[in-house]
């Protein structure tokens, strides 16, 4: 996928003066919120605060040995009759599923939800061969129909209003009219449901891989997965590489942690786990499964001072609590991955250079660190990458100035006075109608406060001495 | 990351560090916690040489510039016992940020480090450090009060109750709730004007919520979300405003003209 996050700051304007997008986003995100509060701590605080920090140091310690657990992952894979296949970059995470679709002439493929498709843009690439694809989770056969990008990365249509929904189903899809959310997720569901039974080849993305059992998880709320992954003759699971955990029993934190964070569930609607393709005797399943770990950038991620965003497991609560990212909503971050996480992710994903606004679309209130359900110093990512772009260039020279001189003044305690009562001067002792400079912004919406007649070491000096 | 431990910091003298923000703007805010702590028999300094803990181009992320501006801040306090401030943000800055800014500084380290551990946001000093949770204070009228949580004295020092506690055992404060406290106003240094729109966003939705709010007074511990705050209610003309926690405790103490 195309990265246009420079452009974050024209595009995020023009998304705040759709008030229709801004509501269903603020709804969708305040509600999920709400709910992850429930399903988190159901169980008391600490109960819950003690889950964030066992999910976290699994995924953590699955880091730590990342490499082995990938081998062992793939060696219990292959015993099992799964093909495991590893793809550097998106290119060639594409031209493998294309080989697969090729050797088994496959002509019709259904997926289920996965993010690491849409960052290489595999859909794109399938139909190029003339491939036709459907995505099967609802929220993301919405966005294709509308020929659109997911805005949220659990809920891809977070933005959309029901009615908007309503009339592209109509016109698209020439579903009866209805208002009924009911309705509509019936009507889809018969559409897809012929997809399923005609498909050749099933792709799925993984939740998580488990070394220890080569167990691929997926979780689902629609059942869409185990349809995609059952009827047609191939499956194939397309992961990140640090999708991988050690073992059965930090899945079972995960699988329980996952759901609660991205919309306060306990446990997902579906649970599903392959370990392979269908073996001899087996009624269902796949005739041959695929394995494709996906690195896209990963690696270099790897052993810096970022690594520890590679424990994200894609729940979304980051996005949910994030304040700029309820106003904005997901497409402004112009790529895949939108709101704290993909602050982070996006440059490091595609280069500092490619999302300049991103490590400074954040106010570091520091609510997405809170809900992380893996513990990950997001603001903290922020600050360094804010760094990163400093030292490599990237400072608009008007900051770059701006503060060589506010730090200049606040070396000296004589300047940083005289600066206070020039400014006081400035404004003849009167708020201020407009902020000069870079600074006017702020008065777009805020009115700024008069200087004080005498600073407050002013009145220190003359009511107590030095 | 955790923060450095402190020490009982009862019968020490106080440095007092008042901002930059509130040197400027708000002094009326610096006098409250003098005359709090001075209320409490807490023998106050102010250093003179002080100017800002360097958070904007920390935040900012212009590192080199951000410890100039630090290096002051260690002079201007290098014989401080205690360091008490009404900022939550600029407490967290010293707190957290400092000990790493200043890790592989071999001039500077450990006078960072020794200033991370003696630094105080005012309502954790007087409840936390000097065990105090009713100030006995009386206000000259009844008034409802709601709290917005700064961020960073939120989540990054675990601030708030401290604050609850002085006001809700003051006379005549009722403590209502104000929808959404711990969201953020929108401030969030230079990104209110690098993003001013976002930011604006943000600002309207709390204005909101304050609007709905039963509270004539919000209470905050931050004079920069306090600038923030009341400046979109000016310009909204709102008859609502945010006030810092130390100047409403301040105006219950004893009058000392009696």
């Amino acid at each position: 996928m195309k990265v246009t996050s420079n452009a974050f700051i024209p595009v995020a304007q023009v998304a705040l003066l759709d008030h229709e997008m801004r509501r269903s986003v603020h709804e969708g995100t305040t509600t999920a919120y709400q709910k992850r509060l429930i399903g988190m701590f159901q169980s008391g605080e600490e109960h819950g605060e003690a889950m964030r920090q066992q999910a976290a140091q699994a995924k953590r310690r699955a880091l730590s040995r990342l490499p082995q657990l990938l081998e062992q992952a793939e060696a219990n894979l292959t015993a099992n009759g799964a093909h495991v296949l590893w793809a550097e970059d998106g290119d060639e995470a594409n031209r493998l599923v294309l080989e697969i679709a090729r050797r088994h002439g496959a002509q019709s493929v259904v997926k289920s939800k996965s993010m690491v498709s849409e960052e290489i843009g595999l859909n794109h690439a399938l139909e190029g061969q003339g491939i036709e694809v459907i995505e099967t989770d609802l929220g993301e056969y919405i966005i294709q129909l509308a020929h659109e990008t997911p805005s949220h990365i659990v809920a891809p249509v977070i933005h959309k209003s029901l009615a908007s929904i309503r009339d592209l189903f109509i016109q698209q899809l020439e579903m009866p009219p209805t208002d009924d959310a009911g309705v509509m997720a019936r009507f889809a569901r018969q559409v897809l449901r012929a997809k399923f039974i005609a498909a050749d080849m099933g792709i799925t993305g993984g939740n998580f891989v488990i070394a220890e059992t080569r167990t691929v998880c997926l979780v689902t709320n629609e059942g869409n997965g185990r349809l995609v992954t059952s009827l047609p003759r191939i499956h194939i699971a397309i992961v990140g590489i640090e999708k991988i955990v050690e073992t059965l029993a930090d899945y079972a934190t995960l699988t329980q942690i996952l759901p609660r964070s991205a919309t306060g569930q306990s446990l997902a609607v579906y649970t599903h786990m392959y370990n392979g393709p269908r073996r001899s005797g087996e009624t269902d399943g796949p005739e041959e499964m695929y394995v494709i770990f996906v690195d896209n950038g990963r690696s270099e991620i790897y052993g810096t001072k970022y690594a520890e965003v590679l424990t994200c497991i894609r729940c979304g609560a980051c996005m949910n609590a994030c304040p700029v990212y309820r106003s904005t909503g997901g497409h402004a971050y112009g790529w895949v991955y939108p709101g704290p996480v993909g602050a982070v992710l996006t440059p490091l994903l595609n280069g500092l250079e490619n999302a300049r606004p991103l490590p400074h679309a954040s106010s570091l209130c520091g609510a997405c660190k809170q809900v992380c359900p893996v513990d990950i110093d997001l603001p903290r990512m922020l600050l360094d990458l804010r760094d990163d772009l400093f030292q490599q260039g990237h400072a608009e020279g008007i900051w770059k100035w701006g503060l060589k001189l506010w730090a200049l003044g606040n070396q000296s305690p004589l300047l940083f006075e005289l600066g206070g009562r020039a400014a006081r001067t400035l404004t003849g002792g009167r708020a201020p109608r407009k902020l000069p400079g870079p600074l006017r912004g702020w008065s777009k919406f805020r009115d700024f406060p008069p200087f004080a007649k005498k600073s407050f070491r002013q009145q220190w000096r003359e009511r107590r001495g030095t | 990351m955790t923060l450095p431990k402190r020490e009982d910091p009862q019968g020490k003298r106080v440095s007092l560090f008042v901002t930059c923000l509130v040197d400027m703007l708000y002094p009326a805010t610096g006098w409250a916690v003098v005359d709090i702590l001075e209320y409490l028999n807490v023998q106050v300094d102010f250093p003179p040489n002080q100017t800002c803990c360097g958070q904007p181009g920390f935040n900012a992320g212009h590192r080199a510039d951000a410890r100039q501006v630090a290096i002051q801040f260690l002079k201007a306090f290098k014989d401080a016992q205690v360091i008490v401030t009404p900022s939550g943000s600029c407490a967290a800055m010293v707190r957290h940020e400092y000990p790493d800014l200043f890790a592989e500084d071999p001039l500077w380290g450990a006078e960072a480090a020794r200033v991370a551990a003696i630094t105080w946001e005012i309502t954790e000093f007087i409840v936390d450090g000097l065990g105090i949770t009713d100030l006995h204070l009386r206000l000259p009228a009844r008034n409802v009060f709601a709290f917005h949580d700064a961020c960073h004295g939120l989540r990054m020092l675990g601030l708030g109750r401290a604050a609850r506690a002085l006001l809700g055992s003051t006379e005549n404060a009722v403590v209502g709730e104000l929808a959404e406290s711990d969201v953020c106003c929108g401030f969030g240094g230079l990104f209110s004007v690098k993003m001013a729109d976002v930011s604006g966003a943000m600002l309207e939705r709390k204005i909101s919520q304050i609007e709905a709010c039963p509270a004539e007074t919000i209470v905050c511990g931050d004079a920069s979300c306090l600038m923030h705050i009341n400046g979109g209610l000016s310009r909204q003309a709102s008859s609502k405003s945010v006030r810092h926690i130390a100047e409403i405790l301040a105006a219950g103490l004893p009058d000392k003209t009696k």
